[in-house]
Order: structure tokens, then C-alpha cells, then sequence
């Protein structure tokens, strides 16, 4: 009993996960306090033809945040080194998309001017642009991570600002709506994050890309050496990065049918950095695990989400958010875990006397 | 203490006298690293007490700040300082001397440091960076920071491997002095000639146990090989053939002409037929390795064409080279050849699959065979394929650094120190495996520090100075006195 309960702790997931199974206990202690039914956090309903509860809803509004831990974990993985410009692009595609869709200076259109696949196309052409503008800096310019990406932080919104000429540009059309809206019963975002991990998970099992990744970013010059192009890697890692900020704008842009650059992805660059962290994965770099990360991010959502839901007002969120968070890394950590080891081998040493 | 899956040290007794010189001796493996790790606070030991002078009680070293303090300090087979550091902040990390105000005295410790150096007679700047200094350099500015540290015990591991003659006589000369001071030292190293130079005493261990502790004079060179490696003698000068034969009739395999690197290596031409062992030879810092290196494009070489098997061709990355069936065993382990965080098997597999292309995955049941094959040809001793490479002893892992090229399939492979640091034992494996290959039809580039490994397995000999190509040695002149007279520059 007692080893099989070491081997669990051991694995790489048991503490994300472990994390995920806390959040969800905390809101059925809440509900049971609060008189409700026990599992009402799990309960999943038909209301108005769609899904409906609080699951489908952490599951929807944490779309955004899974798409950006796809690029940031790579990007953290094989630099060592965060992109902190993902806010900013996705604001950015916000930007491009809707000019292309509305024309500019309209702020409210009823039609396209545009087909809805070019502005899309378009618009994930720039992000990606976006992301292999920021891994030329850090693969060949040797700029540090954090200061290279820095640039399009600031650069981005303002850039999408300009393409909406300073104000909310609104599109009124049903099939833009689509994306941020429902497919039948089912809320797309989840099915475009879905898809999205999907793809990266087929293409980490069937490419040798996540040994390329890992051995760049444990070891640049040995990688060299063994033959792979630690830049290019690199640079692929920041332009896939950019290209999934591309993806979270797109449905972030959908769901409110409208380019708000000043408000799209806003702070998001923290919660996918906190995903990262969350998913049990080294900030220096090196080895990865995508499943982590991608669990990382719906914690951090359920974690949002349970805080509106006990009634915590949105400017007090933040406070019990890092509160969450604190704990959650705290146990994560090194020290902790060796701590936990030794109270498990003392208290198995004492199971086994008694 | 014990180590994944292998118990690293079991009972083992060590003594040292003030002022002896005691060589701590073993193959890779035999627990010698672990042993000091020990005593030094950095591994947390299961039984047993550790006595010092000074002290009534057994101590405990609770890390190797702790020892320091009690008077122990060490210098490792790695160099373990920061290359971004100057040279005085290295020596004095930790115990900068500082002003009224609590920060750094950067005047008193550049100056205390530049005292230390003239000490030593090493030609430093002490306020430039350490990384701009030689492998040698750096290694002999970590012994300047052990030694300036009033230490009562100084250990020693592998100070040597990197250092060439000039500078291990000056060590010497340091160690002895340090002697007289009553000072004790452990010294781990694989140089045998060196432990007759200069230890009172030997400590022999194997397989994680103490085989016994020797005076000098009771344990002669064979001896002490018998003893390390659990054997009777094995002579390790008759591995080559007495002849192999004119390998330049055979086709050439490198034409390299007026090839050069800015600031490392002058114009060069060199030819490697198949079928040879080239060594290539000079005092550290010659340019030895960077001749090497700019073949196989780890610097970009700038002028000059390159021919391989007849074709002229371009090589501006080590993936063009290894396209072309080449492959470099670098000198500096641990910083160009370990992926540290992956397992003995990705570390095997990494160069084959950046051949395959990122597309072409190798199927983890091929993975998993090829380690295995690999580790049973080399006798890699791990726990199993899965673990982290960076968890083996230092011999294990350059053979698996060897088993990575190997399993590339190379028709020219360049070896640059492939047998530093390692035991005797396995020295002698890697050397054969060299002429193994050649026998197969491969060519090497072999370069290392030792002379007489050189002569045993190369059929010429090319030797460098300063930086440039000044000569040929064939086969039939290679002897010990005339490599020593090419590398020196005349009969002077």
C-alpha cells in the first residue's frame, strides 16, 4: 500500500494533477457548505440547447490559456526563457483580423469586407510572423528571452490599436460569432484547444521534435555538436509560440465579436509563463512534459473560476489567486517534495514496526 | 551512500598523515569521486565517522562550505567555478573581503588576488573573466583558490588531466611546498608515472571497496595496475600489430588544403587515407583539437577547400560534416558532449536521429535495441538505459558519447581526448576499439595528451605548434624522443 502510494507520487503528473483534484475539492466542500448538491461542480446540463455547468465552463474560458501552453512550453523548453509577448499578439490579431473584415476606420459592420478566411489567414500569418521576429532575436541575435519579446509586448497592442484606428471595431456577422460561440451543443473554444493539443501531441509522438527540443535546451553547444541546429530549433520553437498566440486571439476575438486591443489577452502571458510552472516543467529549460502544461492551464482557469463562483468580486480574484498559486508551487518545489519523501519514509518505517 | 542501482562505497577506511601525499587510486567507477564527496560534506554518508585534527569528536560535514571552514578543500576533475566571473571574484567567492559598508572591497581582493597569483607564479589578469582563460588555466587558478583557503586537507581530483608537463611540474612544486607546511593531500589521478613522482603513500579502492593502502615503496607500477584492476598485468603495450601495412595506397578519404580558423589555427593541409589512424600532437593549446574542429565544421572553417572522398565540399555545421559520414568525439565532456538531462539511451540515439531528420523518428523498440547493443559492446555500467547520463561516472560516459558516433556509422571519425579522466582499463578498451575500427575500414583523427597512447595506435603522426601545422611524423620514425623533438621544435 505504502510503496504503491510512493510510486503514484513519483510520477512526473501525480502533482499537477494533484493540484487540479485540490481545486476541484475545494468547490465541492463549497457547495456542501452551502447547502447545494455535492457534486453540483461536476454537474453538466442542457440549458438553451447548449452545455451548460460550471466543468463546461472552466473547460470553455480556459481555451485561451491551454492554446498559449502549447507555444510556451516549447519555447520555455528548448531557451529556457519565456515569451512574454503572447498577450500582446493575440491583441494584435485582434487588430489585423477585424481591419480586414470591417475595412478600416468602420467600427461597426454588419457584413464582411472581406472573406472571414482571409482576415483569419491573414491574421495568423502576422502572429506567426510575430513569433519568428522574436526567435531571430533570441536563437541568432543572442538577446535574452525575456528582453527580445519585450519588444512585441509593447509593440503589439499598440500596433493592433493603430490597425483599429484607436477605437472597438464590431463584427456583426452570425459566422464570425462561430468560433467564440457554440458548434451544436458544445462550445467551440473547446473544440479548437482540443484540436490544437491534439496536433502538437501527434506531432511530438510521430516527429523526433521533442527530443530535438529537450537536448537543445539542456545543452546547446553538445547539441551542436551532435548535429542539431540549435538556433533553427530554436526559432521554430518561438515561431510556433507566435502562432499559437495567433490561435488564442482568434477565438478570444470571436467570443466577443468584436477587436477590443486593449483588453484581448491582457495579463495572459502570465497565465500561460504560470502554466508552464504548474505543469510541473522547469523555467531553465529542458525537459518538458506538454500534458503537464496543458493541465496547468485548467487549474489555473478552475481556480478563476471557482473564486466568481464563491463570490469573490473580480478585483479581489487576483489577491486569493496567488494565495492558489503560492501553495500549489510552494508543493511543487524541491525542497517540499524532499520534505514530503521523508515524512512518507518515516512514517512507513513506523507502519512497518507497528 | 549509493548510487541508483549500484552501491557506490561500502566500509571503506581512509587515512592521511599530515604532511603525506597520498594517492587515492582506482578504475571508474571503484568509488574514488564518492569517497571524496564524502568527506567533503557534498554526499551524505550512511555509516561510519569521519576524524580530524583539531577536533575530539567525529565530524560531520553538513556541506563543502562546512568543510572549508574545518580545513578541508577540494579541487575536482571538472572545473567548477563561473566562467562569467573575473578572476579574483572566482578566488574569493564566498569570502570577499568588504568594506565599512558591507559591499565588495574589489581593490583589497583584486590585490590580495594578484599577490596570490605572482605566489604561483601564473601570468593572470586577475580582473579578467575566467572563461577567457585556458581549460589549464582555469584549473590551476581552482587549485590557487583550495590552496590560499588555510586547509589542513587538500584533495585533489584529477588536477592533471588537462594540464601539459610544464604546468603539472609546477603543481608538483606547489604540492610539495604545501607538504612542508603540513599540509595533507589527496591525490586522485590517473597518471601512474605521476603518483611515483610525487606521493608518499597509495590507497587503492575497487568496486566501492578498499583493496588496501600502500607505501610507496612496497607497491611497484605493476603492482598497482594488478591491484586496481583486480588482475594480473595485462600488458598494455602490445595491442598494435608490428606493422600495419602502407595505408597511404589506399584511397584518400580527407584532402584538407590550406583550411584555417581565425585566431586558433593557421592554414593547414592534411590527408587521411582510409584505414588510418592520424594522431595529431603538440602541447596543449598547439591547436591540436581547433585542426579538428574546423574539419568537422565546429568552428566554420574560413579559408581553404576540403575534399572528401574526392568530392569537394562545404561544410558550414557539424550536421554537413555528419552527412558525409564524419563525427567528433570533443574534448570538453561535459560542456559539448553530455545532454545531462536525458538517459543513456537518447544520449545514444541523438546524433543517428539529427542524421534521420526530425521527421523520421526512430521507432522506440529500434531506441531501445541500439542502447542495448551499445551498452553491452561498451560495457556501459548503468542501472538500466533509462538512466540520466549525468548519474555515471565519467569513463561510463564518454563511452556512451562513443556509442552515440558509433551507431552513426562513420567512415571518419575524429577522437579529440577520448581517454581523459578514464581508468586504465578502460583506456585500454578505447584504444583498441580505435584500432578495431581502423581495421574495419574507418579513419581517425586520434588526439591526445599521452604520447604513448599515440604511438601504440597511430599509423602518423602530424604535429602542431602554436597554432600551425609544422610537420609530419610516418610511422617508422614514431618513438617516444622524436615526437617529444617535434613537439619542442629541434634537438634544443
Amino acid at each position: 500500500m505504502m510503496s504503491s502510494i510512493k510510486k503514484l507520487t513519483q510520477k512526473r503528473l501525480f502533482l499537477p494533477i494533484f493540484s487540479m483534484i485540490l481545486v476541484m475539492l475545494i468547490n465541492v466542500v463549497y457547495d456542501i457548505a452551502m447547502g447545494g448538491a455535492p457534486l453540483g461542480f461536476f454537474m453538466i446540463s442542457i440549458k438553451n440547447g447548449v452545455l451548460y455547468g460550471r466543468l463546461i465552463d472552466i473547460l470553455n474560458r480556459g481555451s485561451e490559456i491551454a492554446i498559449l501552453a502549447i507555444g510556451m512550453t516549447l519555447v520555455v523548453s528548448a531557451s529556457g526563457g519565456t515569451d512574454i509577448s503572447v498577450g500582446s499578439v493575440m491583441s494584435l490579431y485582434a487588430g489585423v483580423c477585424c481591419l480586414i473584415l470591417a475595412g478600416y476606420g468602420n467600427v461597426n459592420v454588419q457584413q464582411y469586407a472581406h472573406p472571414l478566411l482571409a482576415g483569419i489567414g491573414v491574421g495568423l500569418l502576422v502572429t506567426l510572423i510575430c513569433g519568428i521576429f522574436n526567435g531571430f532575436l533570441v536563437a541568432y541575435m543572442n538577446i535574452q528571452p525575456m528582453v527580445a519579446t519585450l519588444i512585441l509586448w509593447s509593440a503589439g497592442r499598440a500596433i493592433g490599436l493603430l490597425l483599429c484606428n484607436s477605437q472597438i471595431v464590431y463584427v456583426r456577422v452570425p459566422s464570425f460569432q462561430k468560433l467564440g460561440g457554440y458548434c451544436s451543443i458544445i462550445p467551440t473554444p473547446i473544440i479548437v484547444a482540443a484540436v490544437c493539443v491534439a496536433i502538437a501531441a501527434v506531432i511530438l509522438h510521430f516527429t523526433a521534435l521533442g527530443t530535438y527540443i529537450q537536448s537543445v535546451g539542456i545543452n546547446k553547444r553538445a547539441s551542436r555538436i551532435a548535429g542539431f541546429n540549435s538556433a533553427k530549433i530554436i526559432l521554430m520553437c518561438y515561431a510556433i509560440c507566435g502562432l499559437c498566440a495567433g490561435l488564442a486571439g482568434m477565438v478570444a476575438t470571436s467570443r466577443i465579436y468584436s477587436a477590443d486591443t486593449n483588453n484581448i489577452g491582457l495579463n495572459m502571458e502570465l497565465d500561460a509563463i504560470l502554466s508552464v510552472a504548474l505543469g510541473g516543467n522547469s523555467l531553465g529549460g529542458g525537459k518538458f512534459s506538454l500534458a503537464g502544461s496543458i493541465i496547468g492551464a485548467y487549474t489555473i482557469q478552475a481556480i478563476t473560476t471557482t473564486l466568481y463562483a464563491l463570490g469573490v468580486s473580480s478585483a479581489q480574484a487576483p489577491v486569493f489567486k496567488a494565495i492558489v498559486v503560492i501553495i500549489i508551487v510552494v508543493i511543487q518545489a524541491e525542497p517540499a517534495k524532499a520534505f514530503f519523501k521523508k515524512l512518507t519514509k518515516k512514517s512507513g518505517k513506523e507502519a512497518a514496526r507497528a | 551512500m549509493t548510487f541508483p542501482g549500484v552501491k557506490a562505497l561500502e566500509n571503506v577506511d581512509f587515512t592521511l598523515k599530515k604532511g603525506e601525499i597520498r594517492a587515492l587510486m582506482g578504475e571508474n567507477g571503484a568509488g574514488k569521486s564518492t569517497l571524496i564527496k564524502c568527506l567533503t560534506g557534498v554526499n551524505k554518508f550512511e555509516a561510519g565517522e569521519i576524524h580530524l585534527e583539531g577536533f575530539d569528536h567525529p565530524i560531520v560535514n553538513k556541506d563543502t562550505m562546512d568543510a572549508q571552514k574545518k580545513g578541508i578543500s577540494t579541487v575536482y576533475q571538472e572545473v567548477n567555478l563561473c566562467p562569467n566571473l573575473s578572476v579574483a571574484e572566482n578566488l574569493y567567492i564566498g569570502r570577499e573581503p568588504l568594506t565599512k559598508l558591507g559591499t565588495v572591497n574589489r581593490k583589497v581582493m583584486n590585490r590580495q588576488a594578484a599577490a596570490l597569483m605572482k605566489q604561483l607564479e601564473l601570468d593572470i589578469d586577475v580582473t579578467r573573466n575566467l572563461e577567457e582563460y585556458s581549460l589549464a588555466l582555469q584549473q590551476m587558478i581552482a587549485i590557487a583558490r583550495a590552496v590560499d583557503m588555510d586547509c589542513k586537507v587538500l584533495i585533489l581530483d584529477e588536477p592533471t588531466s588537462s594540464l601539459d608537463d610544464r604546468e603539472v611540474e609546477k603543481l608538483f612544486t606547489m604540492m610539495r611546498s604545501l607538504k612542508e607546511k603540513g599540509v595533507g593531500i589527496i591525490f586522485v589521478t590517473h597518471f601512474l608515472e605521476q603518483v611515483y613522482a610525487v606521493c608518499d603513500g597509495i590507497t587503492v579502492l575497487r568496486n566501492g571497496q578498499l583493496v588496501g593502502e600502500y607505501e610507496i615503496a612496497d607497491l611497484p607500477r605493476v603492482k598497482l595496475v594488478a591491484a586496481m584492476m583486480g588482475k594480473d598485468f595485462d600488458d598494455l603495450a602490445s595491442i598494435k600489430p608490428e606493422s600495419t601495412g602502407d595505408k597511404r595506397k589506399e584511397p584518400m578519404v580527407i584532402e584538407a588544403r590550406g583550411i584555417s580558423h581565425a585566431g586558433t589555427i593557421k592554414p593547414f593541409d592534411l590527408d587521411i587515407h582510409k584505414g588510418e589512424v592520424i594522431g595529431l600532437t603538440g602541447l596543449l593549446g598547439s591547436g591540436r583539437s581547433e585542426l579538428a574542429r574546423a574539419i568537422y565544421g565546429a568552428d566554420r572553417a574560413q579559408t581553404g577547400t576540403l575534399k572528401v572522398k574526392g568530392k569537394e565540399v562545404k561544410i558550414k555545421n557539424p550536421i554537413d560534416a555528419m552527412q558525409l559520414g564524419m563525427g567528433l568525439l570533443p574534448d570538453d565532456r561535459k560542456a559539448e558532449g553530455i545532454i545531462g538531462d536525458l538517459s543513456v539511451r537518447e544520449n545514444i540515439i541523438l546524433a543517428m536521429q539529427a542524421k534521420q531528420g526530425i521527421m523520421k523518428k526512430i521507432p522506440m523498440a529500434k531506441q531501445c535495441e541500439i542502447a542495448d547493443k551499445y551498452i553491452d559492446l561498451l560495457q556501459i555500467k548503468c542501472a538500466s538505459r533509462e538512466t540520466l547520463i549525468k548519474q555515471l561516472s565519467g569513463g561510463n560516459q564518454q563511452k556512451v558519447i562513443l556509442a552515440r558516433w558509433l551507431a552513426t556509422n562513420p567512415d571518419f571519425l575524429i577522437l579529440d581526448e577520448p581517454t581523459r579522466g578514464i581508468d586504465i582499463g578502460t583506456k585500454t578498451e578505447i584504444q583498441k576499439l580505435v584500432l578495431q575500427l581502423a581495421d574495419e575500414g574507418k579513419s581517425l583523427i586520434f588526439i591526445s595528451s599521452e604520447i604513448e597512447e599515440m604511438l601504440r595506435t597511430c599509423n602518423r603522426m602530424a604535429v602542431l605548434r602554436d597554432g600551425q601545422k609544422v610537420g609530419e611524423i610516418d610511422e617508422r620514425d614514431m618513438n617516444q624522443m622524436n615526437v617529444m623533438k617535434a613537439i619542442a621544435g629541434g634537438d634544443k
